[in-house]
Formats: structure tokens, sequence, C-alpha cells
């Protein structure tokens, strides 16, 4: 038996190591363009190793059984009356319990820092309406962009509110996702750490223009975003 | 512990009854034919309920002095989809017997003329065996899976490119929705249901179900709610395009076709109900004697639990859309929040009903894979008592997590650590059942027969989808992934991985049992690795274009998910082929199969102690149940002792 306790954890080593080759050379998750996403991606990788070991655990048990004591069809004998053993039990009850209460804690604190707005949030309303995005810059006189610009390394709080049904904000690269719902305010916060062009993405379906309900997001530098909003108050 | 209800006593003289009574329609055969209960009389009868519901909505409205007088969507609600459905159940007969009761007119003394079936026609009327009615579940089910799955061959063609091809936005968004709600409402759930009727009551030792004449009529209910969804294609504004969760407030704005939405889920969850109901009828009350709770068969304890599930959970999803019919129809105002509505109110009630509907849909499979894999392990489940327990577990937290479907939809921040939380512990008595099967695998004399496949792929699969859902279970990374094609990957390794590999497997290792006859071993095989493979080359890469950025439910996306759709797409037509090797090998095989005799897996559970397929009543002697169901290897253990004849193998009834 215990060659066989062997090449049941060879087996496991095995498919633990393809997971994890699958899981790196892939860029599963788009570049992360925000503080928020940052902290979300730890999770991610957190949940992901612990889902490897399991996944690996179940998948080499079976493949591992039925190489060993698979039996031709006529077999007519029947395996030993095993009914179960409560120390196995008690642990494969405990184990996952510890495993899922860490994921658990890590998010609530994921979540809880990724819901801090700093000292001096830059204020944005997202208004969604069939079949495009609306952004009100509330601290510069309720300035109003078919485009979201938005200052690097600056905390923005988006309010988010809809005119006719629900839409979601999102952009991938943000991390952050909220929906737009008519009759409340919702709200999220990003800090954006990368300069770049993004693209806003409706998320909720919101009727037949959903698909194409998109926006750009630029992240620019503190200086050009000033520059951007002289050159839309002009 | 028994009953003894009317046809349960051990010397029942059977088909050929004899009773001096047996009713005889005074008339000639033709006034049988349109005025007995069958198809014709559920025809006119629906016709003529059209005609009357359309005479109280055009006769309130003239009293009323509305204009028009003909108002067709509401003629559509009230009479297309309420009176006319009820005209027809009339007509084919499911009310006969009750409504001679309430009228005081004489009722037929119980022949027993409309149980059990001799030719196929019998499988076109009101049936109360359960065997029947089992079978009629699971052809019609079988039906509506080939539709729902050409539609999403369908809307897969048109996502193999980015930009619109074949079909417009609407049709699209109309595609998605139906396919999703016949795979839900009219695949998985009653399937699972017509699995469950053939064996739950044999599994016990009884009978039949304990009301079978309410376990015909839900039957009925549901080819109505499957032809409601399908038809919405044909009126004017096309399918209900809301997804099957039918958000609102955009379901109240849709056309017509949501209402056929709103009221077709009514008669699919009457239906469940109904059918929940009487499965915990008949296991608290019908189990043979000696049958304690701690020696059912663990598909029964799923039964049992989901059955609990439906019960309490299925009348909020009614009420929901009931009440988006009402703003759409009456103009209340429940969801608009102009009029004082609560838009998140919808996804609360919504999800308080479909989050357990998720459990609804798999653990009746867990129970079939359960019955699976200790019968081709020749070994006892491994922690019987934890096995049963979990369920219980997974029952009672099922009800503690509905809004993390609502992570990203605005709800109160309060409430998303706690249902985090709740999710999260779910994966523990998840986790229990899994580990059990593989340590039920564990030296084994294991017999990789088809039914073992599925049931072995679900296990693998099914902990992908468990997985995933930890992922998404935690708040910071659900809310970068919901509404992706993240979820359309989860959703679909637990339930099609999950829940119809389960059903594949269901009706593989039943099918001897149904039908008396072997499924063909080689193309059984074939089947489950060409639907294994294409299943994960079309639903692994859904993770990756879903977290990468693709959302769900768009018709059009971005370039750079091109590829990768293509290659989804074209494993998807794979998949779909392969299901033409299952449509081939059941029925070829339920036509001239081999004869596969009473017990062919030499299982220990009751169903398998009567010939194949049973008799009409189950049963010629009461079974004594003396212990577990599954002592497989336990020297001279037995689960049951039957009478001496039933042990006798016996020829199949023509
Ligand atoms: C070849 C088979 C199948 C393919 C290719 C397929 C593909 C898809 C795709 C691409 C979507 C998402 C479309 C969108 O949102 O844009 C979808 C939705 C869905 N599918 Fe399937 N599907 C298949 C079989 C099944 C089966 C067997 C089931 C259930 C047992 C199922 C249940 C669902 C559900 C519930 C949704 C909607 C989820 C939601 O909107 O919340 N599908 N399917
Ligand atoms: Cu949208
Ligand atoms: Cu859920």
């Amino acid at each position: 038996m215990r060659r066989g306790i062997a090449q049941l954890v060879a087996i496991g080593v095995v498919i633990a190591l393809l997971l994890t080759v699958v899981a790196v050379v892939f860029k599963w998750l788009p570049t992360s363009a925000s503080e928020e996403f940052d902290r979300i991606q730890a999770v991610y990788w957190f949940a992901t190793v612990i889902s490897i070991g399991i996944f690996a655990l179940v998948a080499a048990v079976i493949v591992f059984s039925v190489w060993k004591w698979r039996v031709p069809l006529d077999d007519d004998a029947d395996g030993p009356p095993i009914h179960g053993h409560t120390g196995l039990e008690i642990a494969w009850t405990a184990v996952p319990a510890i495993l899922v209460i860490a994921i658990g804690v890590v998010s609530a604190v994921v979540l809880a820092r990724n819901g801090e707005a700093g000292t001096r949030p830059l204020e944005i309303n997202a208004i969604g309406q069939q079949f495009a995005w609306k952004f009100v810059y509330s601290d510069y006189d309720d300035l109003r962009s078919g485009q979201l610009v938005l200052p690097v390394n600056q905390e923005a709080r988006f309010t988010m509110t809809a005119v006719d049904v629900l839409h979601s904000f999102w952009v991938p690269n943000f991390g952050q996702k909220m929906d737009a719902v008519p009759g409340i305010e919702t709200s999220i916060i990003v800090t954006p750490t990368r300069e770049g062009e993004f693209q806003v993405v409706c998320a909720e379906l919101c009727g037949f223009g959903h698909a194409t309900m998109r926006a750009k997001a630029r992240v620019v530098s503190r200086a050009e975003f000033d520059r951007w909003i002289q050159e839309q108050n002009a | 512990m028994t009953t003894t209800l009317e046809h349960a006593t051990p010397d029942h003289p059977g088909p050929d009854h004899g009773y001096p009574e047996h009713y005889e329609p005074p008339r000639g055969p033709y006034w049988r034919l349109f005025f007995g209960p069958g198809l014709v009389r559920g025809v006119w009868m629906a016709l003529a309920f059209f005609v009357f519901g359309l005479l109280i909505v055009a006769g309130l409205r003239w009293w009323w002095g509305w204009d028009p007088i003909l108002h067709w969507e509401v003629i559509a609600a009230v009479a297309g989809m309420t009176t006319a459905p009820i005209g027809f159940l009339a007509g084919i007969g499911s009310f006969d017997y009750w409504l001679h009761y309430i009228v005081g007119r004489p009722t037929r003394p119980e022949d027993h003329s409309g149980h059990g079936a001799t030719s196929w026609k019998d499988y076109f009327r009101v049936n109360t065996d359960h065997k029947v009615i089992g079978i009629q579940y699971l052809v019609t089910t079988f039906v509506f899976f080939t539709i729902g799955g050409l539609m999403a061959m369908l809307f897969r063609a048109e996502l193999a490119q980015p930009g619109l091809q074949f079909v417009d936005p609407q049709t699209f968004n109309g595609l998605v929705s139906v396919h999703a709600t016949l795979m839900i409402f009219l695949f998985i759930i009653p399937a699972f249901a017509g699995i469950a009727n053939f064996v739950v009551p044999l599994m016990l030792g009884a009978p039949d179900m304990a009301f079978p004449r309410l376990n015909a009529l839900s039957f009925w209910l549901l080819p109505i709610a499957g032809l409601m969804f399908v038809t919405s294609f044909v009126v004017s504004g096309g399918a209900f395009g809301a997804g099957w969760t039918g958000y609102a407030p955009l379901a109240e704005g849709q056309p017509l076709g949501q209402t056929f939405f709103n009221i077709g889920v009514q008669w699919a969850g009457a239906s469940s109900i109904m059918t929940a109901l009487n499965f915990l009828v008949t296991i608290i009350t019908m189990r043979a004697p000696g049958m304690t709770f701690w020696r059912m068969p663990l598909l029964v304890w799923a039964n049992f639990t989901t059955s609990l599930l439906v019960v309490i959970a299925t009348p909020f999803i009614a009420g929901s859309q009931f009440f988006v019919m009402f703003d759409r129809i009456m103009h209340t105002s429940f969801f608009v929040p102009d009029g004082g509505g609560y838009v998140l109110g919808y996804q609360h009630i919504f999800w308080f009903y479909s989050h357990p509907a998720v459990y609804i849909m798999m653990l009746p499979g867990f129970g079939i894979v359960s019955e699976v894999i200790s019968s081709m392990s020749r070994k006892p489940i491994f922690g019987y008592r934890l096995m049963a327990l979990s369920l219980m577990g997974i029952l009672v937290l099922g009800f503690s997590v509905w809004a993390h479907h609502m992570f990203v939809a605005g709800m109160a921040d309060w409430l998303r650590v706690p249902m985090m939380i709740t999710t999260l512990l779910i994966a523990i008595p998840t986790g229990i059942k899994v580990f059990s099967w593989i340590a039920t695998l564990w030296r084994g004399r294991i017999h990789l027969t088809t039914p073992m496949l599925f049931a072995l792929g679900f296990v693998t699969m099914f902990t992908i989808g468990g997985l995933s859902g930890i992922y998404l279970g935690s708040v910071p990374i659900d809310i970068a992934a919901s509404d992706t094609y993240f979820i359309v990957a989860h959703i679909h390794y637990v339930l099609f991985g999950g829940s119809v590999f389960t059903i594949f497997a269901g009706v593989y290792f039943w099918f001897p049992k149904i039908t008396g006859r072997m499924y063909d071993e080689r193309l059984g095989k074939l089947h489950f690795w060409l639907t294994f493979v294409s299943f994960n080359a079309t639903f692994f890469p859904m993770h990756y274009v879903g977290l990468r950025g693709m959302p769900r439910r768009v018709s059009d996306y971005s370039e750079a998910f091109g590829d990768l759709n293509f290659a989804i797409s074209i494993a998807s037509f794979v998949l779909g082929a392969s299901f033409v090797v299952f449509a081939y090998n059941i029925i070829v095989s339920w036509v001239r199969g081999p004869i596969a005799g009473g017990n062919p897996w030499r299982a220990h559970t009751l169903e398998w102690q009567v010939t194949s397929p049973p008799p009409i009543f189950n049963f010629d002697e009461i079974p004594q149940v003396v212990g577990g169901p599954y002592e497989y290897g336990v020297p001279g253990a037995r689960h049951a002792v039957m009478s001496a004849a039933a042990a006798e193998p016996q020829e199949v009834r023509a």
C-alpha cells in the first residue's frame, strides 16, 4: 500500500503542476490599472492556489482508483465493506472549513479596503441610459462628458444612477463593477494607477443595444486632466 | 411505517381486475372520441375555454367602457395562457375524478384503467402509473432539451465572430433567454422529477406515489409551460429577451413575449410544487416495513431534501413573476421607482427562489451519483449518514445565500460579508459529498460502465464548477467576474458538467429497469468521451474570455475575443453532435436492445429486486426491509426480503 500512496501522490503532483502551468502561462486576468484590482488579483491568486490543490487531490484519487482497481465488467466479486472512517470524515469537514474561512477573511479585508474613498476623492456621477454612458463631474460644475477621463493615482468615487433600466458600470482593467439601478444610488471607488486608454463596458443586460453600450475611459496625468477640464469648459 | 392505500394490498387483482362494476361509457365510439377524456376533447375544450376567457376580458372592458374592447395583450394572458390550458387539462381528463366527486356524481370505481401502459397510446393519456409518468416526463424533457440545445447552436453560430451575422440583437436575446429557460424549467428540474418518479416508489417498496392523480396532473402542466416558452417566438416583438432571470425593469418594458415567460413559469412552478408534495408524502408515509429513514437509499434522501426546497422556495418565483406581470398589464408599480416601487426587490425575491433552485437542480443528481458509484464500485457508500446529513446542511444553508447573486447589484453593503460567509460555508457539505464519493472508489472493484463514466465525469466537472463558485463567493473576485462569461462558464460546469451528466448517468443506469433492455455499451462510452472532451473545449475557455473582459448576454463583442469564440463555437457544435449518439443509442436499444434481466448491476436497492420493467403494481408482495441499501461485500447482508416468486428471473413483459 505504501507504494500505492506514493503513486497517488505522484499523480496528484503531476496534475497540480500541469494546472499551475496553465494558471501561470496564460494571462487569465487583464492588466491591472487600479489599486483595487491589484488587491482583487491577490485574492484571486490565493483562491487559485487552494483550488489547484483541491482539484488535484480529487482528480488524482479518481485517476488512481480507476487505474488501480478497475475490473472487467463480468467480474462479480464485491469490494471490502468499508462504511466510513470517522477521523477522515472529521478531517474533510474541518480542513475545507478552515480554507474557506481563510478565503472569506482575506476577501472581507480586501472588500473593506476597496471601499475606502481616501480623504478627498474625485466625485463622478455615472449615468446609465439605453444605450450610452454619461459622466458628470460634480467637482467641476457638473461638467458632462460621454468619455471618461481620470487623473492617475487619484481616488475617484463613482456614484451610479440609471434613467431607464439596470446597467452595470465596468472597466475590466479597473476590476471594480457596480450596477446602475433606477431609483437608488450606488457607488464604487476606483484609484487608477496606470495611464492609458481603457473601455467602459455595460455588464448588465439592458435591451437590444446592450452589447454595444461602451464608452472610452482615459487615465491621464494630473496636468493633462486639468487641461482637459479647461478644454471642456471652454 | 407503511400505509394501506386503496391499492396497496398484496393480493391485488392486477391489470385484469375483473371488477364487476367496470365503468363502460354508455355511448358509441364517436361519442367517446369527442366527449370522453383524451386529446381530442383536450383540443376542443382548450378552444372553448379560450373563447370563454376572451369573452370575460371583452365583456369586462365593454362594461367599464375601456378602449379597445379586444385588447390582445390582455386576451393572450387571460384566454391564451390561463383559461385555454385549464380547458385542455379538463379535456384530457385530469379533473374528471375530482369533479365527479365535488358535484356529488357517482365517481367511477377505481378500476385502474388509467394505470399502466399496454400500448404507446397510453403514454398520450392521463395515466396514474408512476412508471408511465416517469417515462412521460423523461421523453418530454429530452424533447425540450433538444430544442433548447438547437437554440444554443444558433446563438453560438452568431457568436463565432464579432459583429452581427445571423440574428438581430433582440432575437439573440430571445434565443439566449428561451434556451436557458427551457434548460432549467423544462429539462433539468423535470428530468430529475421523471427519474425520481420512476425510481423512488420502487426504492421505497411502494406500489405507486401517494397521490397518483395529482402526479398525472403535474406531468401535464409541463408541456403547457414548454409550449408557452417556445411559441413566444411567434408573437409580435419576439420571444422574451430579458434573460431567464427576467430582471425588472427591463422585463416590464418588453413586448408581449415577456408575458409568456411570466405565465409559463407559473405552470412549470405549479408542476414542481405538486410533484414535490407528492414525493414528500410518499417518502414519509409509504415506506415498506423496515424501511427506516436511515435505511433509505441516498437517491430517496436527495429527493426528499429537493422536495422540501421546491415546496418552500417555488412560491417566491411565482410571486416575482406575478408582480412583474401586474406591473406590465395592470400598471401597478411593484418595481417601478417612479410609482414608489423598489427595483432591487425583484432580485431579492427572484433569487430567494433561484438560489435554492440551483440545488433543486443539483441534489437529485447527487442522489443518482451515489447510487451509481456505490453499485459500480461494489462498496458501501462512504459515510452514509454524513452524506444524508450534508444534504440537509445544504438545504438549510441554501436559504441563506441568495444575495450572492447581487454582490454588484447595489444592495445594502452590510449584507455582502454575511452572504459571502454563508456562501463559502456551503462548500463544506458539498466537499463532504465529493470526498465521500471518491473514498467510495477507494479499493473498490470498479466497473467502468457508461453510467459510471458519467458519474466520475460529473465528480470532476462539478468540482471545477464548485471551485469557480468559491471564486464567485468571494465578494472582491465576484465584483470583477460577475456578469461576464466567467459566470457562463461557471453555470455550465455546474449545470451541464454537473446536472446534465448526472441525468445521463441516471438514464443509462436505470435504462435496463425502465425498458427491460440494455443500451449499447460501446456507443455509451463514445457518447461519454465525445461529450466530456467537447464540453471542456466549449466551456473552459469561457472562464478566460470572461475574466479578460467579455460580458455575458452580448450578441457582439470586442475583436480581441474573436479567435477564442470561434474555437468555442466549433467545440459547441461537436458537443451538440454528441447528443445524436445518445439519442440513437437510446432509441435503437429501446426497440431491440438485448433483454436486460431484473438486476444487471447486481445492486441491492429494491427497484432491482423486481422484474424489468417492474410489474404493474411494482411488488407482488410488500418487501420487508432488513438492512441498509449498500451492504456490498458484507457477508450475508440483505437490504430486503422479497417474496420467493419475485426473486426468480422473469420474462420481460411484451
Ligand atoms: C451545447 C450546449 C450549450 C451551449 C453551447 C451553451 C451556450 C450558452 C451560452 C453561450 C450562454 C450565454 C449566452 C450569453 O449570455 O450571451 C448560455 C446561457 C445559459 N445556458 Fe447554455 N449552452 C449549452 C447547454 C446548456 C445546458 C445543457 C444548460 C442547462 C442544463 C444550459 C444552461 C444555461 C443557462 C441557465 C444559461 C443562462 C444563464 C443566465 O443567463 O443567467 N446551457 N449557454
Ligand atoms: Cu447594458
Ligand atoms: Cu446562488
